[in-house]
């Protein structure tokens, strides 16, 4: 647009990848598995082919070894063409970042691989029915047993549940202890006593899966613990800091996407004999929507080599990048189907898609108004008084 | 671990072809390449049973030197190695001669199990490279294979024609060509898309072919092209404005008068 981001080489060729799976793989299909709500595993597959699920898996275990700033720019650019398909994508690296974060080497290296080829899907669990923005309130519990875990409960709105080979499951050890009697495990599709619960309808991001997990006497190895037990939270919290840049990256795609497809109307769409872009209230409105997203992405990418100049506490500048570009998104993708007029409103048209999936992002991986919570507490930190 | 040699070809990027007004043959040198499109669901074929049977897949080329970048792309499509037959003396072969280099150079790489390439190229069009060349290796030749499966030794292809699908056991080794089109493709690996720089073919010329000049080139080449000419509008069509009813007998007015109306 009207300002190009410096990137390197290897962000160019890899943007260009995305682009060819995106308008080979996606672009032709997105409004049709939005319409049917599937899940498609066509595009899962390429992006797996195209060694795109081992952005952020260290080399040693076969991925690429980049950072935050590579991983958000493929989400990026694949929320361009579907942000139910990038969903899909970047709940595999929300799956993944606990294990690449604190996992043991004998994890590490018994998932990572297959991981960073794209042969597993990932999965995060943390909700449940009475446990949303109040996380800590989750109920679901895991007992020691010997050399085992036993696991029991319901975790909610699980994005990938089912088709996810490994989910980080965050259950209470020691219910007594509050926020510290919680622990991560990975628990793999087929353990005993693992299923998976109904498939959620969605307004939008149809094309991607969100079930229940069930629990219920599930067993699973004691080896399956991240780090150590009370350390649930801290992983949970740690994985979300890194993960909610990806939810600013699906805003700008998505963003992108509706300015251009808007912009195209607006300068071809006749009415009192011009083009309607030729009216002030709605080129400035353009212009409005140029300057929201140029903000928002400057955002996401500043925090992003913020993460990846190895920032110890960015909290804060997450919860900016996912709260900022996700209410942009929000304003850009509502105004463009107002630029639009009835074709904005009508389900031939993409735009009214890219308005609900941008509704989600304001809500998941952590409400925009926790967001607000998490900058004005690391805000209040900063001055002392 | 058998061989797969997967033949491609680099086609002129349609809109950028001239014409060689002397010699009636496209201009290669000047053109910007692309992969010649029916040749990736050749290469999807062929990497399909790399993954099934652990083939090694050798995809192989004739062309010029600006054939580089399109045998990199291909490499990043997950093929094990990269050839580029180049040579003056091949320019301006028609399919027979191409099919004697061909021929030539896959006997090179010989001991190999199976010879894939796409059904026709988008610019030739005359999808007689495939079956030429089976012939001068005196292999069997199967056209318009859709799918084909490695099971104890032998081959299983499903050829496709006008009349529907059959079967066929073969085995290795042989020369198969491809349908257009087929489900899914695979886009190429970033690993090898960022270290595209590094992997350069390896080049086989005339000194290594060792084919006569006479068989090869455009004086081996029995095809002895007319014309070949760049498309140019010789008359505008003739717009006419008016009210419906009014065109309507103009229309057929003048159509009476070209003479297809009585």
């Amino acid at each position: 647009m009207l300002i190009e981001f410096p990137l390197k080489e290897e962000h160019k060729i890899m943007i260009d990848l995305i682009k060819e799976i995106g308008e080979t793989y996606i672009k032709p299909y997105s409004l049709e598995w939005d319409e049917k709500e599937a899940y498609d595993a066509t595009p899962i597959k390429a992006l797996a082919q195209a060694d795109l699920f081992g952005l952020i898996i260290p080399k040693e275990y076969g991925g690429l070894g980049f950072g935050t700033f590579e991983m958000c720019l493929a989400v990026e650019w694949l929320s361009y063409f579907c942000a139910g398909v990038s969903t899909t994508y970047a709940a595999s690296f929300l799956g993944a970042y606990p294990i690449i974060l604190f996992g043991s080497k004998e994890q590490k290296e018994r998932y990572l691989p297959s991981i960073a080829k794209g042969e597993k899907l990932c999965a995060f669990a943390l909700t449940e029915p009475q446990a949303g923005s109040d996380a800590f309130a989750i109920k679901t519990t895991a007992k020691k047993d010997g050399d085992f875990y036993i696991l029991n409960g319901i975790k909610q709105w699980i994005t990938n549940g089912g088709i996810a080979d490994i989910y980080i499951v965050i259950a209470l050890t020691d219910p007594a202890k509050g926020a510290r009697g919680a622990s991560a495990f990975i628990v793999e599709k087929g353990d005993p006593g693992f299923v998976v619960g109904k498939k959620e309808k969605k307004l939008g991001l149809r094309a991607s899966l969100t079930t229940d997990l069930i629990f219920n006497d599930c067993q699973i190895p004691k080896e399956r613990l991240i780090a150590k037990e009370g350390m649930g939270f801290m992983v949970a919290l740690k994985t979300l800091d890194y993960a909610r840049c990806g939810a600013g990256a699906q805003a700008l795609g998505i963003a992108q996407a509706a300015l251009e497809v808007s912009l195209k109307h607006a300068k071809t769409r006749v009415q009192f004999g011009q083009p309607v872009y030729q009216f002030q209230a709605v080129s400035h409105t353009f212009a409005e929507m140029a300057m929201r997203l140029s903000s928002a992405r400057a955002l996401v990418y500043s925090v992003c080599h913020y993460i990846d100049s190895v920032a110890k506490d960015f909290s804060g500048a997450s919860a900016m990048a996912k709260c900022f570009a996700t209410d942009q998104a929000m304003w850009i993708t509502e105004r463009a189907i107002q630029m639009m007029g009835g074709y904005g409103y009508m389900r031939d048209y993409p735009v009214q898609k890219f308005f609900r999936d941008a509704k989600c992002l304001q809500i998941y991986e952590g409400t925009n108004e926790i967001q607000r919570n998490v900058i004005a507490r690391e805000l209040a930190k900063w001055i002392k008084v | 671990m058998g061989r797969i040699l997967v033949c491609i070809k680099g086609v002129p990027k349609p809109g950028t072809v001239k014409v060689d007004k002397e010699t009636h043959t496209l201009c290669r040198k000047s053109a910007e390449l692309i992969l010649n499109p029916p040749d990736r669901p050749a290469l999807e074929v062929a990497q399909r049973l790399k993954d099934q049977a652990n083939f090694e897949v050798i995809a192989i080329s004739m062309g010029p030197p600006n054939m580089v970048p399109v045998l990199q792309k291909v490499y990043a499509l997950g093929v094990d190695d990269i050839y580029l037959i180049s040579d003056r003396a091949f320019a301006g072969s028609d399919t027979l001669a191409t099919s004697r280099i061909l021929a030539k150079a896959l006997s090179l790489l010989s001991p190999f199990d199976l010879v894939v390439m796409g059904a026709r190229s988008i610019d030739g069009e005359t999808g007689q490279v495939p079956p030429e060349t089976a012939s001068l290796l005196n292999l069997p030749s199967i056209t318009y294979v859709k799918e084909i499966r490695y099971v104890d030794g032998k081959f299983i292809a499903i050829r496709e024609d006008d009349f529907g699908e059959e079967e066929m056991e073969f085995y290795p080794p042989a020369v198969v060509s491809i349908v257009p089109e087929i489900d899914y493709v695979r886009p190429p690996s970033l690993k090898r898309l960022l270290s595209i720089k590094e992997v350069t073919p390896k080049i086989l010329t005339n000194a290594e072919l060792n084919l006569d000049e006479a068989s090869i080139g455009l004086s081996g080449s029995p095809t002895q092209v007319a014309d070949v000419f760049e498309k140019t509008f010789v008359s505008r069509g003739e717009i006419f404005e008016g009210e419906p009813d009014e065109l309507a007998e103009k229309l057929i007015e003048v159509l009476k008068e070209k003479g297809f109306l009585a």
